[in-house]
């Protein structure tokens, strides 16, 4: 069987994403054997326009763009979106809320085409995507545990629990025992709670959990916690802009 | 043969093997005259500075951090100091040896990936670094087993190797215990002689990096006591030394229509940041085994030429293992401990950080209510600084070039620009939004 050929591309992002994929290391070579990377501008000079999966980085942030990734999705039989940028829209999304961040009023001149019109959004909201792995940035074990089912025709298993319940498991202390506010209840699990254990609370990067609850969470946040609207607020327009939480 | 007579084009559209996305146009005449050469800069910009308007200063680095995946670590460094400075945060030792630890960190990563599979495909005459697999298997797995440890580094200092979740305003969340301090510092001195084999290898193909030099100023961080790359004055080499906070004196960042970057120059007409700009402005003050290894490779200070920035990162990585073994003695002999982040009293006032990430000087300036909340931020990051320069430096060599065939003229420039280490998506976080027409106000 013929190796599948994979690219990468890349939107509005960091290119955190691919570089969690450099850092695989050692690891990398084994996925390299099976299969053939055709387009990774990141880190190689050759590209081709044939491919069987494509890997997209960032965000969507401008009309153009669109056109760039229906472009990709036609020609992909796979399309996968990597990291928060892509798969939830992530911080990028900050920016369609700028109207009305209380700190700042704009006043335009002639010149402000720049003016964000056009609002970041994920991937999905423009093409259908196959997978999304998420992460900001990606975790690497869980990016190489994906792909290995996707190579295999396996369906690639994600948690549909919240960070909480990875959080206990690593017998962390609760952030609102420690009078922070944490996102861990309603965000997807699967990076094993990683900034609450190493210190952080959770900012959602990973996207809302399946039914996550979010009266519930607002509940938690303003009622029992003592955070204010406006500090909920920040919390939830950080990552998960683009979904329904922050309204 | 009608290469020389024949007109030229050269339209690199998407540098590759750098961060972001660049282009490349050269058209030179039938009479050999060059027409046109262009280094432009088409990405996406990301608006971070607006983004960060009215967030609170606990979460303004996390957010900055996202402007760059490579530099994440440089930038949450850059952010905090200016961060501490404007709300009058004062961080313990334990904090600055560790953020000192997070940076070389940092650099490491970021130079081994440049040299080794970026830069280095170019000098072996390859597309990129995964044919090497095969031809040059034992110095690849070497390079990688590096790189490894400079993410396990920094992985064990700051938590995370990319965006990570440690470092916040006031010191850090969670710091390595004694044991993982032992360990890395055996690692890392053990690595020292990999690294030696690493600078032979590069050593090896010295002879390659081709041969041009154009005098330009050099900015950076500079420290009587240390090769600095947390702390110190802004120096450069034909101007006097001066304080972070007057950064927008040396920058004097100015727009042109073929970049959403912004460019700067200070007294000569474009300067240069980075590892050789670093290099020629402190070379003294490096550690003894990073001054052989420039020895080694044919890098002496002051040198002009810019495709030897990448030799000089080599250089750095040395030092920075060096320097690292140093910290982490001085760490391991005082002892480590678990340290609340220094308390924040909220008050209006400014700050600005500076730091030297891997690509050069970056600035993070603030300005806070007394909410903590951010009214005003500029960041200047070290692509954009080099951005002028590196026009002028296609400028200079295209006409050195001109009568080589088209390929070879593409190789060329390619090269010089990946020199560079240019880290596009970084530099157009932003448009200037003065510029722009656009005013900020505070509402509340
Ligand atoms: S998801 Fe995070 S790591 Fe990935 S591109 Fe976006 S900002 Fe970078
Ligand atoms: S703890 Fe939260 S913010 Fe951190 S990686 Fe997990 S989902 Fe993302």
């Amino acid at each position: 069987m013929a190796k599948p050929k994979i690219a990468f591309f890349d939107f509005a992002g960091c290119e955190g994403d691919q570089l969690q994929v450099a850092n695989l290391e050692e690891k990398l070579l084994d996925v390299l054997a099976h299969v053939d990377v055709v387009n990774f501008r990141e880190v190689m000079t050759e590209r081709s326009d044939d491919y069987d999966i494509a890997f997209v980085e960032g965000s969507i942030t401008r009309p153009e763009d669109e056109k760039r990734i229906k472009d990709i999705r036609a020609k992909a039989k796979l399309l996968v979106a990597l990291g928060a940028c892509a798969t939830i829209g992530g911080i990028n999304c900050i920016k369609n809320f700028m109207e009305d961040a209380q700190c700042r009023e704009a006043v335009y001149g002639d010149k402000a085409r720049w003016y964000p019109t056009y609002a970041a959004r994920p991937v999905r909201a423009v093409v259908p995507v196959d997978l999304e792995i998420h992460g900001c940035p990606i975790d690497r074990a869980e990016f190489l545990r994906m792909v290995k089912e996707l190579l295999s025709g396996k369906a690639p298993w994600l948690p549909d629990y919240p960070v909480c319940m990875e959080c206990k498991q690593a017998g962390n202390i609760c952030n609102y025992e420690r009078g922070r506010a944490c996102l861990g209840i309603i965000t997807r699990a699967g990076c094993k709670a990683a900034c609450v254990t190493e210190g952080a609370v959770c900012w959602g990067c990973r996207g809302l959990a399946p039914g996550a609850n979010l009266d519930a969470a607002r509940y938690v946040m303003e009622d029992l916690g003592g955070f204010s609207r406006r500090e909920a607020q920040d919390l939830l327009r950080l990552f998960l802009g683009f979904s329904s939480a922050p309204l | 043969m009608s290469e020389t007579t024949a007109a030229k084009k050269i339209d690199v559209h998407y540098l590759t093997r750098v961060e972001g996305h660049g282009n490349i146009v050269v058209e030179i005449d039938p009479a050999g005259v060059v027409q046109t050469c262009r280094w432009e800069v088409p990405e996406a910009p990301r608006f971070f500075e607006a983004m960060i308007l009215g967030k609170r200063f606990d979460v303004i680095h996390q957010i900055t951090s996202r402007i760059c995946g490579i530099c994440s670590i440089g930038h949450q460094l850059a952010s905090l100091q200016a961060t501490e400075e404007a709300l009058g945060i004062r961080i313990s030792r334990q904090t600055t040896l560790l953020r000192k630890l997070a940076i070389h960190g940092e650099n490491l990563q970021s130079h081994y990936l440049h040299v080794g599979y970026l830069a280095l495909p170019d000098y072996l005459g390859v597309g990129s670094v995964i044919p090497l697999a095969s031809t040059h298997k034992k110095e690849l797995t070497t390079l990688i087993g590096l790189r490894r440890l400079s993410n396990e580094f920094s992985q064990a200092i700051c938590g995370r190797t990319t965006h990570p979740q440690r470092l916040c305003p006031g010191g850090f969340h969670k710091v390595p215990t004694l044991d993982e301090l032992k360990a890395l510092r055996k690692r890392l001195n053990d690595s020292l002689k990999a690294l030696d084999a690493v600078v032979d290898l590069v050593a090896s193909v010295a002879g390659a990096i081709p041969d041009f030099t154009r005098e330009t100023e050099y900015v950076g961080l500079v420290h009587p006591g240390e090769y600095p790359l947390l702390w110190g004055q802004v120096g450069t080499s034909q101007d006097q030394s001066r304080p972070a906070s007057e950064y927008l004196n040396l920058t004097n960042e100015y727009l042109v229509p073929q970049s959403t970057a912004k460019w700067s120059r200070n007294q000569a007409k474009s300067y240069m940041v980075g590892a050789l700009a670093r290099f020629n402005l402190n070379h003294g003050l490096l550690h003894p085994g990073a001054k052989k290894a420039a020895d080694k490779l044919g890098l002496k200070a002051p040198c002009h030429n810019p495709y030897f920035i990448t030799v000089a990162q080599l250089v750095e990585c040395v030092h920075s293992t060096e320097d690292s073994v140093r910290i982490l003695d001085e760490l391991i002999k005082t002892g480590v401990r678990p340290e609340a982040p220094a308390p924040v009293r909220l008050q209006a006032g400014k700050g600005v950080g500076a730091v030297e990430v891997p690509r050069g000087i970056l600035f993070h300036s603030y300005e806070y209510d007394d909410q903590g909340r951010i009214c005003h931020a500029d960041c200047v990051i070290p692509t954009n600084q080099n951005h002028a320069n590196i026009q002028y430096d296609m400028a200079a060599i295209t006409p050195l070039i001109k009568d080589e065939p088209a390929e070879s003229i593409e190789l060329k420039l390619s090269m010089l620009v990946r020199a560079y280490d240019p880290c596009i998506s970084c530099s157009t976080h932003c448009l200037d939004l003065a510029d722009r027409g656009v005013v900020w106000r505070k509402v509340d």
